[in-house]
C-alpha cells in the first residue's frame, strides 16, 4: 500500500508534486486560501543542515584526505604536492608494517569469534523461559558502556595484581603477563573486543533467528536430526546472510581497532611500539602541533582502501557460496 | 524488527494457557525437558558472570577503603569497610563533576541536532519531490560509508580553519547529524501511509506543518531510537574528542578518565570509581529504554 509512494522513481500524486512548484514559482498561487505569512518551505531548507554538516564533516574531510595524502602538509604548514613521496615513505617504515600487521590479525582474530560466539550465545537466550528478559539485557550491558570504562575495566582485571592473575596464582598456575607481553596484549585487547561485541551481535542473530521458519526445524527432526544436525542443516543456512553481514561490520571495524588497543598498551603501542594499529598510527603522526598531516593521510588513505577491500572480500566470498 | 520479545508477551492467548497448563515452555507451548532448562540456566548464569562480573568487581573495588587490600589472593569480592571516599578523592584529583556536565552537555545537544536534523532531512528526502533529490541521498550514503577513523585527521584540521579545535562545539559537531540517523528517518517517514498526508495537503497544510502535526508523532519509536544512540555515542565517544581536545579544563568524561588512568594508574581503586561514575548514567538508562536500544540495533544494523 505505501510502496508505490516509496518508489522515489515515481513520486506521484499533489503531496509529492507540490513543494517542488511552490519552491520554483513565487507567485499568489492558491492565496486565496492562505493569506497569513508562511514559511518558506522549500525542500532545500529541511535537507540543509542535514547536508550541510555532513558535508563539512564527512565528505569534504574524506576528500582532504585523500587529497593531502600527496601533499607534506603540516600541522600548521601548509604543504606541497610531493606525488607519492608518503607513499612510498610508507613502504621503508616499519612502525606501518607493524601498523598494518596488528590491524591484520585484529581481523583474523576478532571476526571468526564475532561471528561464531554470538550466534550461540542468541540461540541460547532464544527459548522464552522464565528470566530471559534480564539475561538478554545484562548480555547487552557492554555494548552500553563507554569503550574507555571497558578498556580500564579490563586493564584492572588483567593488571599484574589483578583478579584474573590473583584467581591463577591462587589456583597454582602462576602470573601471567597480559599487559606486558607483546602478543599476549594483542590478544587481550582482541578478547577485550570480543566481549564488549558480543551482546550487539547477539541482537542481530536473534532478530534473525526469530524469522527461521519452525517448519524447517520440525521437517529435519521428524527425518531424525538431532539438535547439533539441525543447527548446521537447517540454523546455519538460514542465517548465512546475517552472518555474512556479521563478518562484514565486524571485519570492517576490527581492522579500524584504536581504543582497546591504546587504552590497554598505552599511546605508544606496548613494548617498543610493537602493539600500535593503523589507526594508533594515524593519531600519533597526525596530531599536536607538529603533526604530520599528509603522512598521516598517506595511513588513512590505506585504511580506507582495505576498508572497502574487505567488504568486497566478505561480499564476494557471499555471492560465491549462492552459486 | 519485531523479535521474539514482543509476540511473547503472551498476546496470543493460547500460547497463554498452553504455558499456564504445562509448566515451564517456550514460545511455540512446547515444553522443555528439566535437563535441558537446568543445562540452559547453568550456562545463562555462567556468560552472565562473564559480562557483569567484571563491571560489579569494578564497583566493588571503588568501594573498598585506602587500608583494605585489594590485591590479595585469593580476591576478595565484597569491599571489608565500604565507602564513598574514593568518590571524593577522585573529585580532589580531577575535576570529574565538570567533566561529566562537559558530557552531559555534548550528549544533550547531540541528541536535539541529530533528533532535529535528520528527522527534517529524512522527511525532504521521503516526502518532498525537488531536484537533486537523488543526489542528496546519494550524499548521505556516502557520507555514512566514509569511515571515522580515517578522517580523523582532515577533521581536526578543518577545526582549526574553524578556529573551533579545542571547544566542546568541535567534540559535537562532525556527529551532530548523523548520516545513518537521516536514512533512519528517511525509511520510517517513507513507511508512513502517504494518505493521511495527502488528505492534510488537500486541507492545505503546509510541508511544516505536515511534518510537525502528521509525520514526525507517527515516527516518534524511530525518534526514540535515534536520540538514544545519538545520546550513547556522544557520551562514549573516545578517538575524536582525544584529538581535539586539548585544554584539560574542556575534557569530556571519557578523556578525563583516560588522563586519571595515565596519571594516576598506581591508585586502582581512583579509575574505578572515575570509571563507575561513567558508566552508571549509561547503565540507568538502558535499564530504563532497553526496548528502544534493542529496536536500535535491528533498524540501525549498519552502524558498526
Amino acid at each position: 500500500m505505501n510502496s508505490p509512494t516509496a518508489a522515489p522513481a515515481d513520486p506521484s500524486g499533489p503531496l509529492a508534486a507540490a513543494p517542488a512548484a511552490r519552491s520554483t514559482r513565487s507567485g499568489p498561487h492558491r492565496a486565496g486560501r492562505r493569506i497569513r505569512r508562511q514559511l518558506p518551505s522549500s525542500p532545500w531548507l529541511f535537507a540543509a543542515p542535514g547536508l550541510l554538516v555532513v558535508g563539512v564533516f564527512s565528505l569534504y574531510p574524506f576528500v582532504s584526505t585523500v587529497v593531502n595524502s600527496f601533499t607534506d602538509r603540516r600541522t600548521l604548514v601548509p604543504g606541497h604536492y610531493v606525488g607519492l613521496a608518503n607513499f612510498r615513505e610508507l613502504w621503508h617504515d616499519d612502525m606501518f608494517w607493524t601498523g598494518l600487521r596488528n590491524s591484520t590479525l585484529y581481523v583474523l582474530g576478532v571476526v571468526p569469534a564475532l561471528v561464531v560466539l554470538p550466534l550461540l550465545l542468541a540461540l541460547l537466550v532464544q527459548r522464552h523461559i522464565p528470566g530471559i528478559a534480564f539475561f538478554r539485557a545484562a548480555f547487552y550491558t557492554p555494548v552500553v558502556a563507554s569503550i574507555v570504562v571497558v578498556g580500564l575495566i579490563w586493564v584492572w582485571m588483567l593488571d599484574d595484581r589483578g583478579l584474573i592473575n590473583s584467581v591463577l596464582e591462587a589456583v597454582g598456575v602462576g602470573k601471567v603477563g597480559f599487559l606486558s607481553d607483546q602478543w599476549l596484549l594483542l590478544c587481550s585487547a582482541m578478547a577485550v573486543t570480543v566481549w564488549k561485541g558480543l551482546g550487539y551481535y547477539m541482537i542481530i542473530y536473534l532478530a534473525a533467528l526469530a524469522n527461521v521458519p519452525r517448519e524447517l526445524h520440525e521437517a529435519a527432526a521428524v527425518d531424525g536430526a538431532g539438535a547439533v544436525r539441525r543447527f548446521f542443516t537447517v540454523t546455519v543456512p538460514a542465517l548465512r546472510s546475517t552472518m555474512v553481514l556479521v563478518a562484514a561490520l565486524s571485519s570492517v571495524s576490527a581492522f579500524k581497532v584504536f581504543s582497546e588497543v591504546y587504552l590497554m598498551a598505552g599511546p605508544s603501542g606496548g613494548p617498543a611500539g610493537e602493539d600500535t594499529t593503523l589507526v594508533m598510527l594515524v593519531q600519533r603522526v597526525g596530531t599536536g602541533l607538529t603533526g604530520r598531516v599528509g603522512y598521516a593521510s598517506a595511513i588513512s588513505v590505506v585504511v580506507f582502501v582495505v576498508t572497502v577491500a574487505l567488504m568486497l572480500l566478505v561480499l564476494r566470498a557471499d555471492r560465491r557460496e549462492d552459486a | 524488527m519485531s523479535t521474539e520479545t514482543d509476540t511473547a508477551k503472551g498476546t496470543d492467548p493460547v500460547t497463554a494457557v498452553r504455558r499456564r497448563r504445562a509448566g515451564v515452555t517456550d514460545k511455540e507451548g512446547r515444553r522443555v525437558p528439566l535437563w535441558q532448562l537446568v543445562l540452559r540456566y547453568a550456562l545463562l548464569l555462567v556468560v552472565l558472570a562473564l559480562t557483569v562480573g567484571p563491571f560489579l568487581w569494578q564497583l566493588s573495588t571503588s568501594l573498598k577503603g585506602p587500608h583494605e587490600d585489594i590485591f590479595s589472593s585469593p580476591p576478595k569480592f565484597l569491599p571489608g569497610q565500604p565507602t564513598l571516599d574514593n568518590y571524593a578523592r577522585v573529585a580532589d584529583t580531577i575535576p570529574v563533576w565538570d567533566y561529566a556536565l562537559n558530557s552531559l552537555k555534548v550528549a544533550a545537544a547531540n541528541v536535539v541536532t541529530n533528533c532535529v536534523g535528520a528527522s527534517l532531512a529524512g522527511y525532504a528526502l521521503a516526502r518532498m519531490r525537488f531536484r537533486g533529490r537523488r543526489a542528496a541521498t546519494l550524499a548521505f550514503i556516502l557520507a555514512m560509508l566514509v569511515p571515522v577513523e580515517g578522517i580523523i585527521i582532515a577533521q581536526f584540521t578543518t577545526m582549526r580553519d574553524l578556529g573551533l579545535n579545542n571547544t566542546l562545539i568541535a567534540v559535537l559537531l562532525p556527529g551532530s547529524i548523523g548520516a545513518m540517523n537521516v536514512l533512519l528517518m528517511r525509511n520510517a517517514f517513507l513507511n508512513l501511509p502517504y494518505e493521511v498526508e495527502e488528505a492534510a495537503y488537500v486541507d492545505g497544510a503546509n510541508a511544516w506543518q505536515r511534518y510537525l502535526r502528521i509525520a514526525l508523532p507517527a515516527v516518534k519509536g524511530t525518534l526514540a531510537v535515534v536520540a538514544i544512540f545519538a545520546f550513547m555515542g556522544a557520551w562514549d565517544d573516545f578517538l575524536w574528542p582525544l584529538i581535539v581536545l586539548s585544554d584539560p579544563d574542556r575534557f569530556t568524561l571519557t578523556i578525563g578518565l583516560n588522563y586519571l588512568h595515565g596519571t594516576f594508574a598506581n591508585d586502582e581503586r581512583l579509575v574505578a570509581a572515575g570509571t563507575v561514575i561513567a558508566v552508571a548514567p549509561l547503565i540507568v538508562l538502558f535499564a530504563c529504554l532497553q526496548r528502544y536500544f534493542f529496536r536500535g540495533v535491528g533498524e540501525g544494523a549498519v552502524k558498526g
